[in-house]
């Protein structure tokens, strides 16, 4: 018997903390303009100690300018969708669950295209129109999880095969709102809705944006670290959650809340990024167990590992152009997915 | 550290009653059509250290009347009371910190070990994101030795047998230190030897701890040895309640069960019914 301890989890975070440490600094350094791992680590020591103005050189511009802010919103991002796709998967007792296959990343875009739209047309200051955006995109990812949610429901239980039908029917009708809305979009919008609905991060964003979305992450993702223990409950189900004293309500407005937060926040930033959510949580299910108060944060770290690994290759095998993130995630995902579910079956 | 009982044992309410009153319930899809079945009024009481058995052919209501005490439905009519206290309008916390239920296993979605299927009976004690103290992982120790399961501790929920996997679950029930403790149908799949095993577990609970034991089942034998009362139901009505002796009626029975039967009375001084040879001799 070795139940979690405060001690215990903490030790896991900061190793899960130091590989992402190692994770950013190799992608700070890769990339289509080479940089020496000794001039990196000089301008890091400096930049933390906020001397910025001794920085050396023509590469700090690239490096704090253009790769960390990207590398910052891949962590972001990342964390978000596996978060998202954890307390899913355990709220819908759904191993498949995550944002994309559910439908809810779809119909966030839905919601973040909508506000594009309509923007022009509402007199609003650039700051509160920058915003629309993400609000557009949570409540699109709110209305397709409840939607999901009702269609999946059969006799007052959630029907595991129903509910995972009803996800992929949404996010292929979603689709087709999407092709159609983007016909409306004028034809400068049209060219990066293209590259950021497969999922990109070379977008900068606009500063209250990302103040938005970092505050936005702490606040969902510690509602849903407060139902850890609930969720733990729920993998033997609704009912049995109930009888050990589980207010299964709560849980699920604030797990569908917060998770559409998250979602909302990612896509309205990185558009549809696939497999994170989904894969991620495995994984590290697979090496911390499926204790949801050590696999939350646990896949917080590694949806960010993920993330910033897959945008580095995105951003260098292909250098000096560049693919969509969300390509590299499926051509990865999709492969190591097919392998997860065939061990899974042995 | 204190016994495994006394840890166990509810020193708060050693006395505890509960009392069925008058209660009903009716299914329905549409409001506007006849319910599809209903249970009507139904009353029993039992006291601290009894064993209930609720016996009835499929679909008579026994599931429903659990449901009832247990607080998860709410009654159409009548209450249920434990210590006075209605069950359904308890907080999920407060109804799982005094009524632990051990239902017909449901598959867990990811693998988890014996000793944390059993911690989770502390769910309604603790705070939100408290983690396990010394004393929840002693009660559930403790629990695990009572139902002789300590060799489970750190086996897989997936990878031991259906008895195995009843104990642990009764287990876990024993952790929520309840007042009341409900069993729908727990030796369903269990061979005679776990039955048997398990039932004499529930025996030593109902009198060590001071439980109450309402247990629903359709092992009309073992429920005669094992229970002090019986409620007998029939298509949403309950037609008796009362001691073994009083219920294993031939006539009721047959009537009851719809199968040729005869009842006598087993070395252990209570009744026993045994089905006549024929056809649906396999079916008692």
């Amino acid at each position: 018997m070795q139940p979690l301890t405060l001690q215990r989890l903490l030790v896991r975070c900061v190793a899960l903390a130091g590989v992402l440490f190692v994770v950013v600094v190799v992608a700070l350094k890769l990339g289509a303009v080479p940089v020496s791992l000794y001039g990196l680590a000089q301008d890091l020591i400096r930049f933390a100690f906020h001397r910025t103005s001794a920085l050396s050189s023509n590469y700090s511009l690239i490096i704090f300018d253009i790769r960390l802010p990207r590398i910052l919103l891949g962590i972001f991002v990342g964390a978000s969708l596996a978060v998202a796709g954890t307390s899913f998967q355990a709220l819908l007792r759904n191993p498949l669950a995550d944002p994309y296959v559910l439908g809810v990343s779809s119909g966030a875009a839905v919601g973040a295209i909508l506000a594009v739209i309509i923007e022009p047309h509402l007199a609003l200051s650039p700051e509160a129109a920058t915003l629309l955006t993400p609000l557009g995109a949570f409540l699109g990812a709110l209305a397709t999880i409840a939607g999901v949610y009702l269609l999946g429901r059969r006799n007052g239980g959630i029907d595991s095969n129903t509910l995972l039908l009803s996800g992929i029917i949404t996010a292929s009708f979603l689709s087709a709102i999407i092709i159609f809305l983007m016909n409306i979009l004028t034809s400068r919008d049209r060219g990066g809705m293209a590259f950021w609905l497969m999922g990109d991060l070379s977008t900068p964003l606009q500063a209250n944006l990302s103040w938005v979305i970092r505050v936005g992450f702490f606040l969902a993702a510690a509602a849903i670290y407060t139902t850890a223990s609930d969720l733990n409950l729920l993998l033997a189900g609704e009912k049995e959650a109930m009888h050990l004293g589980v207010d299964i309500k709560r849980v699920r407005i604030v797990v569908y809340v917060a998770a559409s937060i998250l979602t909302g926040l990612a896509v309205s930033v990185s558009g549809t990024i696939g497999y994170v959510g989904l894969l991620v949580p495995h994984l590290m299910r697979l090496i911390f167990g499926s204790d949801h108060r050590i696999l939350l944060p646990a896949a917080a770290f590694g949806g960010a590992i993920a993330v910033v690994l897959a945008d580095m290759l995105a951003r260098t095998v292909v250098a000096p152009g560049e693919l969509p993130v969300g390509a590299m995630t499926a051509l990865v995902g999709a492969p190591l997915f097919i392998y997860l579910l065939r061990r899974r079956m042995t | 550290m204190s016994s495994a009982a006394k840890n166990l044992a509810t020193a708060r309410h050693t006395d505890t009653t509960l009392s069925v009153e008058q209660v009903s319930y009716a299914y329905s899809s549409n409001p506007a059509q006849a319910p599809l079945f209903t249970l009507e009024a139904t009353s029993l009481q039992a006291r601290a250290g009894e064993i209930v058995a609720i016996l009835g052919p499929n679909a008579c209501g026994k599931s429903t009347l659990l449901k009832l005490i247990a607080g998860s439905l709410a009654p159409l009519s009548g209450r249920v009371l434990l210590d006075g206290a209605p069950t359904h309008t308890m907080t999920p916390r407060v109804r799982a910190q005094r009524i632990a239920m051990v239902q017909q296993e449901s598959p867990l979605l990811f693998p988890s070990r014996a000793w944390e299927f059993v911690l989770q009976g502390r769910h309604p004690y603790s705070r939100t994101l408290r983690f396990e103290s010394e004393e929840d992982i002693t009660i559930a120790r403790n629990a695990l030795a009572q139902v002789g399961a300590e060799h489970l501790t750190d086996r897989w929920m997936d990878k031991i047998s259906g008895g195995e996997k009843q104990r642990v679950i009764l287990a876990r029930a024993l952790t929520q230190q309840p007042v009341l403790l409900l069993l729908d149908e727990p030796t369903l799949h269990l061979d005679i030897a776990a039955q048997v095993d398990l039932l004499d577990a529930l025996r030593r609970l109902a009198s060590v701890n001071r439980y109450i034991v309402v247990v629903v089942t359709h092992e009309l034998n073992l429920a005669a040895e094992y229970a002090d009362q019986i409620a007998l139901l029939q298509r949403g009505r309950c037609l008796r309640v009362g001691p073994p002796s009083s219920v294993y009626q031939r006539e009721l029975l047959e009537q009851v069960f719809q199968t040729p039967l005869t009842v006598e009375t087993g070395p252990s001084g209570r009744p026993r019914v045994n089905v006549w040879a024929g056809p649906a001799a396999e079916r008692s």
